[in-house]
């Protein structure tokens, strides 16, 4: 009786530690699928043209995504600018100072805003960005993802502000501190590693959202200067060119899906990397 | 006044000295002594739940006064009332009279009354700065304006750290022992040269040997430094204090020299309670 309720229980937990083990494979693999796909289709088109050259008109070949580049680094400094001082302030708000009925009221938006459909923020941001100057531009691109960035970071930095132990504040109070004092000084610089860390991941997030660009920053086959034009980015690209039907367009995508890929998988790593160096020496 | 007969009452002549003068005296058993702070009546509240009932104690100049009593008894909130890091808490408010150096504390910028009362808490501390950020720290915030750097080596070498650190100062505070964490957070709170420093059970993290070197730095601060600490540890308010309050359900049932409490206790619940009978 026992030896059979023993062997029951050894192959429960074997079929339950191969479930699970099967399961985090999965996980894994699919990055290194998509990754690994992308090398091999996107790595034959690549070259340095790509990444200094503007688009060449259908038939010929070669020309790059030069100005999708660029836009994209400008829609996310907008976004930058607008989603993350927001998101930030928002975020010390809810964990330092927060009166229970409007926390909780903000919390529950701020996730409701979270799960909104990106293509939703763009229709929004369609009707305040563009249609009263009756232009695209990269003003309303970077303002859609903007809007997209806010949720994350609010919550993010709230999350690591919790984290951060309450005998430091204590500490600090103690010493003549003003609340204010204490978390600028003290509370924000803790925890700084994860504020920023969190503030990337959602930067990177939106680096490939395409949907709220689409009526926003549009596209722009040329350069586009300054701020006010429509403007390319490198996911409406790759929309773009993957739906052509043209051959040498989708290898363009592909390229074009790696170099986004490699932007977000760069900025991840470096980051994480460089705030785990920069925590060790500080002993965070 | 203090009277000038007072063999251990070394008033020293700082640049603060005169925040330092004294308004009260106070007879604990039949000695007067100068007192830094004044409490009377105290009651206090967390929302409708009161944990101070009516106590009233003088805490005397650069004396130790431990609190000691039974978890819960409202020992480490007293203390915190004095610095007022109650204020932080929702709901929670006190009655009654507390005074330092004979004013109201409530009066008080509570900046001001932080910077004059330091604290040391149960678990060391430190923040995730550099050894010298962190006693910098106070300095700074208060808008010191002299030289930091002799600041933090007179602050270190008080807390009887200097020589351990003085070669890491730039080092985080995080690389250092729990002892010494525990040190660097006093030697923080000294740099601001606070006449009282409240002790919240500063040694129940560290081992004895650590507890020890503790113990002996409180007796070398006593020179220009007002005490009050809370601990569990019977043996060492009777090592380190010269006088201890006992608290039980959130009233102080005895306070006296500690010799006296020690050896003489005058109430039955004191006697049961340092010979380990409960608690």
């Amino acid at each position: 009786m026992s030896g059979v309720r023993l062997m029951w229980r050894k192959s429960l937990n074997v079929l339950m530690l191969t479930l699970t083990g099967v399961a985090a494979l999965v996980v894994v693999s699919v990055l290194f699928m998509i990754l690994g796909y992308l090398l091999w289709n996107g790595g034959k088109s690549l070259n340095l043209g790509f990444f200094t050259q503007l688009p060449k008109p259908v038939g010929e070949t070669g020309g790059g995504m030069a100005n999708a580049i660029v836009g994209s680094l400008k829609l996310l400094a907008l976004a930058a600018l607008l989603g993350l001082p927001i998101g930030l302030m928002a975020g010390v708000y809810l964990a330092e100072f927060g009166g229970k009925t409007f926390s909780f009221v903000t919390r529950y938006t701020t996730d409701l805003l979270n799960g909104v459909p990106s293509i939703v923020i763009g229709i929004f941001a369609y009707t305040l960005a563009v249609l009263p100057v009756k232009h695209f531009s990269a003003f309303a691109g970077g303002f859609a993802l903007g809007i997209m960035v806010i949720p994350i970071t609010v919550r993010s930095t709230e999350e690591f502000l919790r984290a951060v132990p309450g005998n430091l504040r204590e500490g600090a109070m103690a010493l003549g501190a003003s609340k204010w004092r204490t978390i600028a000084t003290v509370v924000l610089p803790a925890a700084k590693g994860g504020i920023i860390t969190g503030m990337l991941l959602a930067l990177a997030r939106v680096a490939g959202e395409t949907a709220p660009l689409l009526f926003t920053a549009f596209n722009n086959r040329y350069w586009s200067p300054g701020w006010g034009q429509p403007t390319a980015s490198l996911p409406v690209m790759i929309y773009t060119y993957a739906v052509a039907p043209y051959d040498d367009w989708h290898r363009q995508a592909w390229a074009a899906g790696l170099v986004l890929l490699a932007l977000v998988l760069v900025a991840n790593v470096g980051t994480r990397l460089a705030l785990s160096r920069g925590g060790a020496a500080r002993g965070v | 006044m203090a009277s000038a007969s007072q063999s251990r009452e070394p008033i020293t002549a700082k640049p603060t000295s005169k925040l330092r003068t004294t308004a009260a005296t106070s007879t604990v058993s039949g000695k007067e002594t100068p007192v830094r702070f004044q409490i009377s009546n105290l009651d206090f509240f967390y929302g409708p739940k009161q944990a101070i009932f009516g106590m009233s104690l003088n805490i005397p100049v650069n004396k130790v006064t431990a609190i000691i009593g039974p978890s819960g008894c409202g020992k480490s909130t007293f203390l915190r009332t004095l610095n007022r890091m109650n204020d932080t808490i929702r709901n929670a408010r006190f009655s009654g009279n507390i005074l330092l150096d004979g004013q109201d504390i409530l009066g008080m910028d509570v900046v001001g009354l932080r910077r004059r009362v330091g604290m040391v808490f149960q678990r060391p501390n430190p923040f995730p700065k550099s050894i010298y950020d962190n006693v910098a720290y106070g300095l700074r915030i208060n808008g010191y304006k002299g030289r930091l750097s002799d600041l933090v080596e007179h602050s270190l070498r008080r807390a009887a750290l200097w020589d351990e650190v003085k070669d890491y100062l730039h080092k985080s505070a995080f690389a250092l022992s729990g002892g010494q964490q525990q040190r660097l957070c006093i030697a923080r709170a000294l740099a601001v040269d606070p006449e009282v420093l409240l002790l919240d059970e500063p040694c129940s993290a560290l081992d004895p040997v650590t507890t020890a070197k503790i113990e002996e730095l409180m007796f070398q601060l006593k020179d220009s430094c007002t005490m009050a600490i809370v601990t569990h540890n019977m043996q060492q308010a009777a090592r380190a204090s010269d006088f201890t309050a006992f608290m039980l359900d959130g009233k102080l049932i005895e306070h006296n020299e500690t010799s006296k409490l020690f050896t003489t206790p005058s109430d039955p619940r004191t006697e049961a309670y340092i010979t380990g009978r409960f608690g």
